[in-house]
C-alpha cells in the first residue's frame, strides 16, 4: 500500500503564484523518503496541503488509501507532522504540549501521560518537561515538535527540515531515532537542506523545483547517475598557468587551489604523475562536495534553465 | 457516527476546554482580577457615592438594580475577550496548527473555544457576584432564568469573540470590536438605567440592542423586574447563538483567515 499518493496536485495562491504545477508523487508504506528542493520550490506547500493547512487548487491526495477530500479525518489520523516553522505554544510546558496534542487525536489522558514520558525521554526532554517552551533552546524545541508529532503513533511521519539549527551531536542522535522509528514500521517523508542527511537516511528521493518534480528515483540509483567526482587539490607553491592533463577537467580556484573533475572510471594516478612531472606538488586532496549535493545542483540548474 | 469517532471528539473537546481553562488560571492577573477590580470600583462610585443621590430605580436600591447588569457586563467582556485573544494568539503563534492537523472536525474546535469562553465568563461572573454581595443584597427571584440567561449570553459572546479571532490579522483588530461596538452596546444596554427613563425614540432604539435583552433577562432572574419580555429575550439569545455558531463554522470550513 502507498503511504502517500499525490496525483496532479496544483496550487495557485490568490496572488497568482503557482506554487505547484501538477505534482505526482508516490511514497510506499514503510519507506524513508527524501523530498528535496531549493527554497521556494514548493516543498512546504506540498506538505501543507497533505496536512490540510493549505487548500489545494486541483488534484488528489490519498494517505494510506484515505482520500483527503472524502475521508479527511481518517487521513489526518494517519499523519504526524513536524513543520519547518516553530509552532509551539511558548507559554506551555513540553509535557502539557504533548499531552494536549494526544488529546486532539482522541487519546485518553492516562495513555497520553505514558507516551509523553516515552517520547520526551527518548528525545532527551524529560528533565525539561515542566519548563516553559519559550525557555528551551532551538534544538530542544525541534525535538519537542518531533515528540508532539509522535504522540498518536502516526503511520506516516512528515518532517519538514527537522534538524535545522540543531548541533551535529543531537542531529546524529535524531538520525538514530528516526531510523528506529522507520525500522518499527513508520513511513517517513523528510525534507532537509542537509543533503548528507537525506543521503544517509533515505531510500527513495524526489527533487522538486519550480513546483514540479524534476526527479524521483531510488537513492542508490540516483547516485549512480553521477558519473564524475570533483576534488580540491591544495598546492605547495602558487601556480600561474593551469596544467592541461587529458581526461581531467582542471580549474584554478586560487593560486594554490585546483579543482579537478574526473570521470568515476578513471583513477588519479595519471593526474598525479603529470603534476609531479611539471613540478607541481600537491599537499592535500579532498572531495569537493557530497555526491547528492552535486546531483541536486545539476537537476535544479537544469530545471531552472528549462523554465 | 461510530463510538470511536464520538470518543475522539469528546476527548478533543475536553482537551481544548481544559487548555483554555489552564490558560485562564495561568494568567489570572489578566483574566480574572481586572473585572473584579472594575466591578468593585463601579459599586463604590456608582453604587455607594452616586447611587445614594439617585435613590431607587424600578423599586430597588440603585446598587441592587445595577448589580445584575455589572455581573452581566463582566460576563460579556470576558467571554468575548477570552476567545478572541486566545484564538488569535494560537493563530499568531501558529500553534493553532496543532488542532488543524488533527482529525477534530471544525465544529468541535468552535465548541471547544466557546466552552473556554463560557468558563471564563461564568468564573468572572461568579467573582463579580461575590463582590456585589459585599455591597448589596441580591435576591434570587428565579434561579433557572439566572443560569440560562448568563450561560446563553456567555455562549453568544464567546462565539462573537471566536469570529473576531478568525478575522483578526493583528492584536489591534482583536481590540477594535470590544472598544467600538461591545462597550457602547453594553453601556446602552440597560446596565445602569431602566429604559423607561428614556424618551420614546431612544427607548425604541434600545430594543434593537441585544445586550438590553440579556441584561434584563438576567436582572429578572434576580429582581423579578425586566424592561423587556423575558421569553423574547431568550428567543433572541438562542437565535443569536445559533446564527453566530453557523457563521463561525462556515468561516472555519472555508478556512477564511486561517488557510492560504
Amino acid at each position: 500500500m502507498e503511504a502517500l499518493s499525490v496525483r496532479g496536485l496544483v496550487k495557485q495562491y490568490r496572488n497568482g503564484v503557482q506554487a505547484l504545477k501538477g505534482i505526482d508523487l508516490s511514497v510506499a508504506e514503510g519507506d524513508f523518503f527524501a523530498l528535496l528542493g531549493p527554497n521556494g520550490a514548493g516543498k512546504s506547500t506540498l506538505i501543507g496541503i497533505c496536512t490540510s493547512l493549505v487548500t489545494k487548487t486541483a488534484g488528489s491526495i490519498r494517505v494510506f488509501g484515505h482520500d483527503l477530500d472524502t475521508d479527511l479525518e481518517a487521513a489526518k489520523a494517519c499523519i504526524g507532522v513536524v513543520p519547518q516553522e516553530l509552532n509551539l505554544n511558548q507559554f506551555e510546558t513540553p509535557e502539557t504540549i504533548v499531552i494536549n496534542q494526544a488529546g486532539f487525536y482522541g487519546i485518553p489522558r492516562h495513555v497520553a501521560r505514558e507516551r509523553a514520558e516515552k517520547y520526551l525521554s527518548r528525545l532527551s526532554l524529560w528533565d525539561k518537561r515542566n519548563k516553559m517552551a519559550r525557555t528551551l533552546s532551538g534544538g530542544m524545541k525541534r525535538r519537542l515538535m518531533i515528540a508532539r508529532a509522535l504522540m498518536h503513533d502516526p503511520r506516516l511521519l512528515i518532517l519538514d527540515e527537522p534538524t535545522a539549527g540543531v548541533d551535529i551531536e543531537i542531529r546524529r542522535s535524531m538520525w538514530d531515532f528516526l531510523r528506529e522509528l522507520n525500522a518499527a514500521g513508520t513511513s517517513i517523508i523528510l525534507t532537509t537542506h542537509y543533503l548528507e542527511e537525506a543521503e544517509t537516511l533515505c531510500r527513495n528521493i524526489a527533487i522538486i523545483d519550480g513546483g514540479r518534480i524534476v526527479e524521483a528515483d531510488r537513492m542508490d540509483r540516483l547516485l549512480l547517475k553521477l558519473h564524475t567526482e570533483s576534488f580540491l587539490l591544495s598546492l605547495r607553491a602558487p601556480l600561474v598557468d593551469v596544467p592541461a592533463v587529458p581526461g581531467y577537467e582542471i580549474r584554478r580556484l586560487d593560486p594554490q587551489t585546483l579543482e579537478v573533475e574526473v570521470s568515476k572510471d578513471r583513477d588519479l594516478n595519471d593526474l598525479f604523475s603529470r603534476l609531479s612531472a611539471d613540478g607541481i606538488q600537491v599537499v592535500t586532496l579532498r572531495n569537493k562536495v557530497n555526491r547528492l549535493e552535486e546531483i541536486f545542483m545539476r537537476l535544479v540548474d537544469k530545471s531552472g534553465a528549462a523554465a | 457516527m461510530s463510538i470511536g469517532f464520538a470518543s475522539t471528539r469528546w476527548i478533543g473537546f475536553q482537551t481544548i476546554v481544559l487548555r483554555e481553562f489552564g490558560r485562564i488560571l495561568r494568567i489570572w492577573g489578566q483574566t480574572i482580577v481586572p473585572s473584579a477590580v472594575t466591578a468593585a470600583l463601579y459599586f463604590v462610585i456608582f453604587g455607594s457615592l452616586i447611587g445614594r443621590r439617585i435613590g431607587q430605580m424600578d423599586g430597588f436600591d440603585y446598587m441592587q438594580y445595577i448589580a445584575p447588569g455589572l455581573i452581566m457586563m463582566a460576563v460579556i467582556t470576558n467571554a468575548y475577550a477570552n476567545v478572541s485573544s486566545s484564538f488569535f494568539g494560537a493563530k499568531f503563534q501558529r500553534f493553532l496548527e496543532e488542532i488543524s492537523v488533527s482529525p477534530q472536525p471544525n465544529w468541535i474546535v468552535v465548541l471547544g473555544y466557546t466552552g473556554g469562553g463560557v468558563l471564563r465568563g461564568l468564573l468572572v461572573g461568579l467573582v463579580v457576584t461575590v463582590i456585589s454581595l459585599i455591597f448589596t443584597r441580591l435576591p434570587v427571584h428565579h434561579l433557572f432564568v439566572i443560569l440560562l440567561a448568563v450561560t446563553l449570553t456567555a455562549i453568544v459572546f464567546s462565539l462573537a469573540g471566536f469570529i473576531n479571532g478568525v478575522f483578526a490579522k493583528n492584536f489591534d483588530q482583536v481590540n477594535w470590536i470590544p472598544t467600538f461596538i461591545l462597550t457602547p452596546l453594553t453601556y446602552f444596554g440597560g446596565v445602569f438605567y431602566s429604559i423607561n427613563l428614556l424618551p420614546d425614540w431612544a427607548r425604541t432604539l434600545s430594543f434593537a440592542n441585544p445586550v438590553l435583552h440579556m441584561v434584563n433577562a438576567f436582572r429578572y432572574g434576580f429582581l423579578g423586574r425586566s424592561d423587556v419580555n423575558v421569553l423574547v429575550a431568550f428567543g433572541i439569545m438562542t437565535l443569536a447563538a445559533a446564527l453566530l455558531f453557523g457563521v463561525a463554522l462556515w468561516l472555519m470550513e472555508r478556512g477564511i483567515g486561517l488557510r492560504d
